[in-house]
Formats: structure tokens, sequence, C-alpha cells
């Protein structure tokens, strides 16, 4: 290996951003497209009750459902609240 | 029992026709009774790119709405034994599908042919549906790079929950992936998504790899499926991604840069 290729490869090539970048698209991707699609819907919904109370943004919020068998199917629901004001 | 093989991937100009033709030709070389199916209604050109555009007189449209039967309609391959192409309409509208029509003439080609190959237009519209719906397996073509992979992992989730046997309850579809325009020297430059990066983010099986490659041009040029340029790193690749869609174990090529010899260096080549 020549001192070139050690300085080019200390540096982040293009195809690992792209690797990346896909990678966290696709994940994002995939989650939505297995849920249902009331799941926005009442993303926004809880998202207004709790707005009443504590003033949070949608980035604050996170809904997702997730099938563990053909029976059972767990909600998950990620609310982050600001540190100051409770 | 007939297959049914849908050529898919999301993106336009990724090498769906091409691969279609290739692969058609490969499974036709090898013995078994093939039909190619244009389902790019509107946009015909597998025609052109199998060379034989001057013998359509019918199309799929036409044999869908009873206006003429399959043996009037299918086109019988020059060059090849055993294959033949079923050519899109030009003129009428994407709707002329309808399921109903394309599962009639499926199951009359069932009856006579081993492999069914449909050539699915690009987009996620109704006629790219159509083409994935009847599928038992599907060959999804896909370039090292961002757009591509992003659309083929859209056409997966179509795949396993749009389909017949995601419908009816069936085994799914069996996903294969093709990568083209592959270049070796880039991917070794980091300018290039490589095969493995691509099969982590899919995860799906590999069947194919295809280099970039001058002679796709060349056989698209002269209306001859590159398969048949056995002299070329393309025409071997769809060769050796044949065998490994009717099971056998073949060894992947064309992954790596070519080592050029000193001779080579001097003289170029």
């Amino acid at each position: 290996m020549s001192l070139l290729d050690y300085f080019r490869s200390s540096k982040k090539t293009t195809a690992n951003t792209a690797k990346e970048r896909l990678q966290i698209i696709v994940a994002h991707e995939r989650r939505k497209r297995n849920s249902p699609d009331y799941l926005p819907q009442l993303e926004r919904d809880i998202l207004e009750v709790i707005r009443k109370y504590v003033d949070i943004s949608p980035e604050d919020i996170a809904v997702s459902l997730e099938k563990r068998d053909n029976e059972l199917s767990v909600l998950e629901l990620n609310i982050t609240f600001p540190d100051d004001k409770r | 029992m007939a297959k049914i093989i849908v050529v898919t991937s999301g993106k336009g100009g990724v090498g769906k026709t091409t691969s279609s033709a290739a692969i058609g030709t490969g499974l036709a070389l090898k013995g078994h009774k093939t039909v190619i199916i244009d389902f790019d209604i509107g946009l015909r050109n597998l025609d052109l790119i199998m060379g034989c555009e001057r013998r359509v007189v019918y199309d799929f449209v036409n044999v869908i709405n009873g206006e003429a039967n399959l043996k009037q309609t299918l086109i019988k391959d020059k060059r090849t034994d055993n294959l033949f192409i079923l050519p899109a309409s030009q003129t009428r509208d994407k709707d002329a599908l309808t399921k109903e029509g394309v599962e009639r003439v499926l199951n009359e080609l069932a009856k006579d042919f081993d492999f069914i190959l449909c050539d699915s237009p690009a987009g996620i519209e109704a006629g790219a549906m159509m083409a994935l719906y009847f599928a038992d397996e599907a060959v999804v073509v896909t370039n090292p790079e961002v757009s591509s992979v992003r659309d083929s992992d859209r056409i997966l989730g179509m795949l396993s929950s749009k389909s017949r046997r995601a419908e009816n309850g069936q085994d799914a579809i069996k996903e294969h992936l093709l990568l083209t325009r592959y270049n070796p020297e880039r991917v070794e430059k980091g300018e290039m998504l490589s095969v493995e990066d691509v099969k982590e983010i899919l995860s799906i099986d590999l069947l194919g790899v295809i280099p970039e490659s001058q002679a796709v041009l060349n056989a698209s040029n002269s209306g001859q499926p590159v398969i048949l340029d056995t002299d070329s790193d393309a025409g071997q690749a769809y060769l050796d991604t044949v065998e490994r869609l009717l099971g056998e174990k073949v060894p992947f090529r064309f992954l790596t840069v070519e080592k050029k010899g000193l001779l080579k260096r001097i003289f170029g080549g």
C-alpha cells in the first residue's frame, strides 16, 4: 500500500456516505410501509391531546406498531418531554 | 408447470429490458421453452432490443381484447429456438391491461411454456403492478447508485404485499438481486457502492452481477441480446446469471479490477 493510499483510506469515501444514507432511509421507509394506514393520524391526534397540557413538537413523539406474533401487536409510544416545563 | 418471473426495478433505465432479453434468451438456449412479455404498454421496446421490431403484427392488448389469438401474436425468435416474444402495444392507454385479461393470457401461455418472463415498466403504476402480480419469482434489477437501491427496496415491499401470492397467503415470491452496470474500478476507489453494500441494504439473495460494459450498447444497437455476445464480459455474466436462476452453483466473476500485466501496461489494452 502506497503513502497515497494511506491518506485516501483515512478519508470517508462517497460510497460510504451513500451506504449510510441508504441504510437510514430504507429502514425508515420499511417501518412506515409495515405500519397500518391509521398510524399517522393516530400520531397527530395523540400530539394534539398532549399539547393541551405540555408544549411539545412533532419530533418529540414517535409511534410504532410492532407485530410480535399473529396474535399480538404492540403499540409503542415514545414522547420526549421538555426538561423545564412539566 | 410454467414458472412466471418478473423482471422489475422501480427505477427506469437500470437495465430491465436488456436483462429480460438476455435472461429469456439464456433460458431458451438452455432448452427451456420461454416467452418474454413486454408489459410496458405505450412504450414498447423489448421488440427493439430483441431485434424483431419489424415483425410485430398484433400485441398483448389485442390478445387480451380477443382481437387476435396467441398463435398469431407471439413472435418466434429467429436466432434462438424455444424463444418467443409477446410485444406490448404502442397506442393503447395503459388501463388496457386488466387483471382478468392478463391472468387468462398467462394461463394459456402456462400450458405451453416452461418460463414466462414479464418485463416490467418502470415506476409503481398499474403496468408495473400488473407485471409483478402473478409472479412466482422476481429479478430485481438494481444499479449501485442511491436512487436505484431505494426504488428497489420499494419494489421489494410491493412484491411482498401486492402480489397474488401475498393476497392468497401462499409462499412469498422468491426475490433475486441482479446488480447491473457494476464498475469494480470505481468500487475500489470508494466511488461506487459495492456488491456487499447493496446486498446488505436490500438483504436479498444475489443472482448476478453484470459489469458496466460496452457490449451492452453494441448489443442493443444491433438488436441482439447481449448474452449472445459470448466473448463479452456482460454476456458471460448474464449466462452465469441464467445458470444460477436454474439452480446451478456458479462462482461470481467480474467483481474485481483486472490486474494489468506489464506488457499490457506498456502497450495498452
